[in-house]
């Protein structure tokens, strides 16, 4: 401690570690936090069903998207990242993943929305499995932090159902 | 900055920065602001160097002794003997 110099970097590589402390126990106060997310996705309809040139299912849908993530925003919450999937079975992928919608949602106000639109992303399948399948609708979330660990969840919908023949 | 000041300096700087996490920790929480957290903590450090860093008179309270002149006349540096040199054989 006997120069400027000495101090200064003394005290600068102190604050940052006890910096990184203070972020360790931001991050770790998240796991107290109480969430109860709800979600609601509605069909409203099937505006067409073909099969692609190359021989792949693709469905176009208008959905009616209703959530309320409010209560998963923290003190340490930067945004939340959600997005709908389309998951079914089928005889060669035990589980298929299709994304349709997403959305970035960067404060609490913009948590509890209702939304109406066409998938934003194809809905295509590896095959031609989609006639009369039965599939989920599943609403996934990332809560990302300001700072330290990720959280992510979801809420499966179940019970939806292509229709039997292309239109 | 003597001994004394040094020490008191490195007490000062460790105190001052861990309360200052300590509390900005504790305001942000209960206030539901990350900001809070942080422009606390920072107002914190910017204390902790306003008081610990420069060279503050009260640092220099117990100023070294060093020998005076007359009494290190009396006791001459030791002389430097020549060193021997051993031929390789």
């Amino acid at each position: 401690m006997h120069s400027f110099g000495y101090r200064a970097n003394a005290l600068l590589t102190f604050a940052v570690t006890i910096l990184a402390f203070m972020c360790a126990i931001a991050s770790f106060s998240d796991n107290f936090s109480n969430q109860t997310p709800s979600a609601q996705i509605q069909i409203l309809n099937i505006n067409w069903f073909q099969k692609q040139p190359h021989g792949n299912d693709e469905v176009s849908l208008t959905l009616n998207i209703t959530a309320d993530l409010q209560s998963l925003f923290t003190w340490n919450t930067k945004q939340v990242f959600a997005f709908v999937a389309a998951e079914y079975k089928t005889s060669k992928n035990s589980l298929n993943q299709v994304s349709l919608w997403d959305a970035i949602i960067p404060e609490i106000e913009h948590a509890k929305f209702w939304i109406q639109i066409s998938n934003k992303y194809r809905f295509i399948d590896q095959g031609h499995n989609l006639r009369g399948k039965d599939f989920n609708l599943t609403l996934h979330w990332h809560v990302m932090p300001k700072t330290g660990k990720m959280f992510a969840d979801k809420i499966v919908m179940s019970g939806y159902r292509l229709p039997d023949a292309y239109r | 900055m003597d001994w004394q000041g040094q020490k008191v300096v490195e007490q000062l700087m460790q105190i001052l920065l861990v309360i200052s996490g300590v509390v900005a920790v504790v305001v942000g929480y209960a206030t539901e602001s990350f900001r809070a957290m942080m422009l606390i903590y920072a107002g914190g450090v910017v204390l902790a160097t306003l008081v610990t860093v420069p060279n503050w008179p009260f640092y220099n309270h117990h100023p070294l002794k060093w020998l005076d002149q007359s009494e290190a006349e009396k006791h001459p540096k030791p002389q430097v003997v020549a060193k021997k040199r051993f031929s390789k054989k």
